[in-house]
C-alpha cells in the first residue's frame, strides 16, 4: 500500500498556538469518515518558516501551499483535493507585496528566498565536479570561451548591473575594465574568502557547497582582463572549505578546465590556494595582497587600487566569494535576466547569515529589495522566545543596528548606507529585548581593538578610547561628555583612519548612539541597564512576598551568597554576589528580582 | 579522465544532465542526501550518515539506494538534514536528524513510504538552474 497524498501540517511553535493541532486532527478525522485514509498520510512537520502567515498547511505531490488554514477547513482539503484532486484556491498563498519591486516575472512561488549564489548548495555533492557540470556548470566558461570576446564579457557584467558583494558594492564591470585597460605582462585574480566578521559564514558555505562556482567565475575573469593566475585567499579556520576546494581545483585540472590550453582554446589560466592566519584585517583587500605577497598583513593606501596596480605591483581583480559565484549564472542565463531580479540600483540577491535571536537561524538568500521584515519574520520565522525585536546588526563591526522603524524598507546598498549601517558581508544578527546597546557595542568595539592591524594613528589609537569609555559606560561610571567624545572621536576615525576597517569601525556605536540615546543615558544618568547585561549595573535581590523558602536559588549560587530558609526566606549578599544570574534563571516563583 | 575538449565538456553535461534528471523524477534509484556542511557536520551528520550507511545495510537495500553527501543548505537551525529522493514519494528533507531518527527515517520513509513525523522541513527556494 502506498499513499497517493501527503499532507503537511507544520507543527511549529506559532503554529501550534494559532490551532495547527486541531488542524491535523481534523484532517484525519476527515480522511477516515471520507473513507480516503489508505490514500493519504496527514503528517506534523517541522517549522516552515512562514510563521506569518500561519498556520501552513502543504499537500504533496501537487504542491499547494496552503496559508491561514483553520480546522474547518479541513472537511474542505480532503473533499476537493483528495478525493476530486482539486486544489482548494481560497487557501493558496497569495503574495501581494512582490508586485513590482522585485520584476522578475517568474517569482511566483510561495517562498521568499531566491537562489542564485547557492542555487547549487545543498543540491549537489561539491566533491564531484561531474554534477556541477551536469547543473550548467562550465557552461559559462564555455560560452565565454567560444562566443565572447573580452569587452563583451565586460558588457554583460555592465548590463547585469552587479556589485560587489564584499561590502561597499562597487560595480564589479568596472573594476575588470579598469584592470582590462592597463597593459602590463603579468595581471592576476584573486578570490577574497577571508570572511571575518563575527557570525557571518556566507562564503565559506558556498565554497564547501560549490566550490567550482568560483573557480569557473575566476577563470572567466583571467580571460576577460588578460590574466594567467588566480589565488584564492582563504582563512586557515576553514578546513573543510579548504579541503573542498583543493579537490575542486584537482578535478578541473584534469578535465583541462583549468591549466594550460583550457579545452583546447589556446587560454591558460590557473589556480592557487593562499592560507590566511585569521587576521580581519586580511579581509581588506590591500592588506589581503601584502599577505599573499608573503608581508604583514597591513592595508596601503589607494589609490592606485589594485585593479590597477595590487599583487606584486600588477593589476589585480579581487573580489569576494559571493560576487564570483554570481558571474557563471550571469554569463549563462544572461545580464537580462539578472537584472531583472532586485532594486533599481542594486541588482541580484544577497545572502545573509540570519543568527541571533531568531528560529530559524540559516543561511538566506534573498532578492535585493526584500525587507528586513520579510527576512526577520517570513523566512527565520520571528524572535525566539516570542520576545520583543529590538535591533538587526548588519555589516558586523564595521556595521549598525537598524530599528524596528525600518524594518520594512527595502534593503539595498544604498538603504542600509543612509540607516549608518551597510550591507558588508551579509551577517545579520537579530537582537531582542535582552540585548543591551551599549554591551553590543563595547564588544565590536572590542573586535576592533583586537584585530587593528596598528598603522594607522585614528584606528589604533581610537578604537582604544572609544572602548575604554563603552567599558566606562557599561560600569555605570559614564559622564554625559563621554557621548560626545565617542561621537568625536567616532567622526574623526572615519574622516582619518587609512582602511576601510579604520573608517567603519565607529559604526556600530555611532549608530546606537543615534538609534538608541535614551539607553545611553539610561546607564549614564540613572546608572541602569534595562536588559540587565551590564553586570556592574546590575542587583539582584530576593522579594520576599513571592519567596516560598525552597531553597533552589541558594543551592544553585556558586559562591554560596544566598541564605536563609523556609520561616525567614531568602536573601542575597550583594557584596558577594557576582552576578550570574542562576538564581534569577532558576527560581520557579519570579522571587529572584534583577534591578 | 584526461583533458576534455569543448566537444568532450557539451557530450559529458548532457550525459550527466541526464543522469541527474532520471534519479529525479523516474528515479530507479533511491537517493538519500546528507548535508555535510560545517554546521551538518557540527550537528553530528558523520554518524547520521553512518547510521544510514548501517540500517540501509540491514534492509539488504545497498543495490537500490546511492547515499550521497552535499553542502549547506541554509536550515542550519536543524542540523543535520537529510533529503531523500526515491520513486513513489515527494522530495523531502528532514532535519533534526540525529541517530536515531536517521534509522526510522530509513525504516518508515525509505521502506515503509510513509512520512515521518515532527522533522520535515521545506526547501527553502525554488531551484533556479532546472526552471
Amino acid at each position: 500500500m502506498a499513499y497517493k497524498h501527503f499532507i503537511l501540517v507544520c507543527g511549529g511553535t506559532g503554529c501550534e498556538s494559532s490551532h495547527s493541532d486541531e488542524i491535523y486532527k481534523e484532517l484525519i478525522a476527515n480522511a477516515e469518515a471520507m473513507g480516503v485514509k489508505d490514500d493519504v498520510q496527514v503528517v506534523k512537520t517541522g517549522c516552515f518558516g512562514f510563521c506569518e502567515k500561519g498556520p501552513i498547511v502543504k499537500v504533496l505531490p501537487d504542491e499547494s501551499f496552503y496559508v491561514e488554514v483553520k480546522p474547518g477547513d479541513a472537511k474542505e482539503i480532503i473533499a476537493e483535493q483528495i478525493v476530486k484532486g482539486r486544489e482548494v484556491k481560497r487557501l493558496l498563498y497569495k503574495d501581494e507585496r512582490q508586485k513590482d519591486r522585485i520584476k522578475v516575472e517568474d517569482i511566483d512561488f510561495y517562498q521568499k528566498q531566491y537562489r542564485i549564489v547557492l542555487r547549487n548548495c545543498g543540491i549537489i555533492n561539491p566533491e564531484n565536479i561531474d554534477e556541477y557540470i551536469a547543473r550548467d556548470g562550465y557552461a559559462g566558461l564555455e560560452k565565454v570561451l567560444t562566443s565572447m570576446k573580452p569587452d563583451d564579457v565586460i558588457e554583460e557584467l555592465k548590463a547585469s548591473g552587479l556589485r560587489g558583494r564584499g561590502g561597499a558594492g562597487f560595480p564589479t564591470w568596472r573594476k575588470w575594465m579598469f584592470s582590462k585597460g592597463v597593459p602590463a605582462d603579468q595581471k592576476y585574480v584573486v578570490c577574497n574568502a577571508d570572511e571575518g566578521d563575527p557570525g557571518a559564514y556566507m562564503d565559506r558555505s558556498t565554497i564547501e557547497g560549490d566550490p567550482h562556482s568560483v573557480i569557473e567565475a575566476m577563470t572567466i575573469c583571467g580571460y576577460t582582463v588578460g590574466s594567467s593566475k588566480g589565488f584564492v585567499y582563504i582563512r586557515a579556520e576553514y578546513p573543510l572549505a579548504i579541503e573542498r576546494l583543493k579537490i575542486g581545483l584537482r578535478q578541473a585540472r584534469e578535465y583541462g578546465l583549468l591549466g594550460d590550453n583550457i579545452l583546447g582554446t589556446g587560454f591558460s589560466f590557473d589556480i592557487e590556494i593562499r592560507l590566511g592566519a585569521g587576521a580581519f584585517v586580511c579581509g581588506e583587500e590591500t592588506a589581503l595582497l601584502q599577505s599573499i605577497e608573503g608581508n604583514r598583513g597591513m592595508p596601503i593606501p589607494r589609490p592606485p587600487f589594485p585593479a590597477v596596480k595590487g599583487l606584486w605591483g600588477k593589476p589585480t581583480i579581487i573580489n569576494n566569494v559571493e560576487t564570483w559565484a554570481n558571474i557563471p549564472v550571469i554569463i549563462t542565463k544572461g545580464a537580462s535576466w539578472f537584472a531583472k531580479i532586485g532594486t533599481e540600483t542594486s541588482k541580484g540577491t544577497k545572502v545573509f547569515a540570519l543568527t541571533g535571536k531568531i528560529n530559524n537561524s540559516g543561511l538566506v538568500e534573498v532578492p535585493m529589495g526584500t525587507t528586513l521584515r520579510e527576512i526577520i519574520f517570513d523566512i527565520g520565522g520571528g524572535i525566539r522566545g516570542g520576545k520583543k525585536f529590538k535591533g538587526a546588526q548588519t555589516g558586523g563591526p564595521s556595521g549598525g543596528i537598524i530599528t524596528e522603524e525600518f524594518l520594512d524598507l527595502p534593503i539595498d546598498y544604498e538603504a542600509l548606507t543612509s540607516l549608518g549601517s551597510m550591507m558588508g558581508s551579509g551577517g545579520l544578527i537579530v537582537m531582542d529585548e535582552d540585548d543591551c546597546v551599549v554591551d553590543v557595542s563595547r564588544f565590536y568595539m572590542e573586535f576592533c581593538v583586537d584585530e587593528s592591524c596598528g598603522k594607522c594613528s585614528p584606528c589604533r589609537i581610537g578604537t582604544n578610547q572609544m572602548h575604554a569609555i563603552l567599558v566606562k559606560i557599561t560600569k555605570g561610571q559614564g559622564t554625559m561628555e563621554d557621548l560626545e567624545k565617542l561621537e568625536k572621536i567616532g567622526l574623526a576615525m572615519k574622516k582619518a583612519a587609512l582602511c576601510g576597517l579604520g573608517q567603519t569601525a565607529p559604526n556600530p556605536t555611532l549608530s546606537t548612539i543615534r538609534r538608541f540615546r535614551d539607553e545611553y543615558v539610561k546607564h549614564i544618568v540613572d546608572r541602569q541597564c534595562s536588559a540587565g547585561k551590564c553586570k556592574d549595573l546590575v542587583v539582584y535581590s530576593i522579594d520576599k512576598t513571592k519567596c516560598i523558602g525552597c531553597g533552589l536559588c541558594a543551592r544553585k549560587c556558586p559562591v554560596n551568597c544566598i541564605s536563609g530558609d523556609k520561616t525567614q526566606k531568602y536573601t542575597i549578599d550583594a557584596s558577594k554576589c557576582i552576578k550570574c544570574g542562576e538564581c534569577f534563571k532558576a527560581c520557579k516563583f519570579s522571587a529572584v528580582v534583577k534591578k | 579522465m584526461a583533458k576534455m575538449t569543448l566537444e568532450q565538456l557539451r557530450k559529458l553535461r548532457e550525459e550527466k544532465k541526464g543522469d541527474m534528471v532520471r534519479r529525479d523524477v523516474e528515479g530507479k534509484n533511491i537517493q538519500i542526501i546528507v548535508g555535510m556542511g560545517t554546521c551538518g557536520i557540527a550537528a553530528g551528520a558523520k554518524q547520521t550518515f553512518d547510521e544510514i550507511v548501517k540500517v540501509v545495510d540491514e534492509n539488504k537495500m545497498t543495490a537500490d539506494v546511492i547515499i550521497r553527501q552535499t553542502g549547506c543548505m541554509g536550515l542550519c537551525h536543524v542540523e543535520p538534514t537529510v533529503e531523500i529522493v526515491m520513486p513513489g514519494m515527494p522530495a523531502t528533507i528532514y532535519g533534526k536528524v540525529d541517530v536515531p531518527t536517521a534509522r526510522e527515517i530509513v525504516i518508515k520513509h525509505v521502506v515503509g513510504k510513509t512520512l515521518v513525523e515532527n522533522h520535515i522541513y521545506d526547501r527553502p527556494a525554488v531551484d533556479i538552474v532546472k526552471k
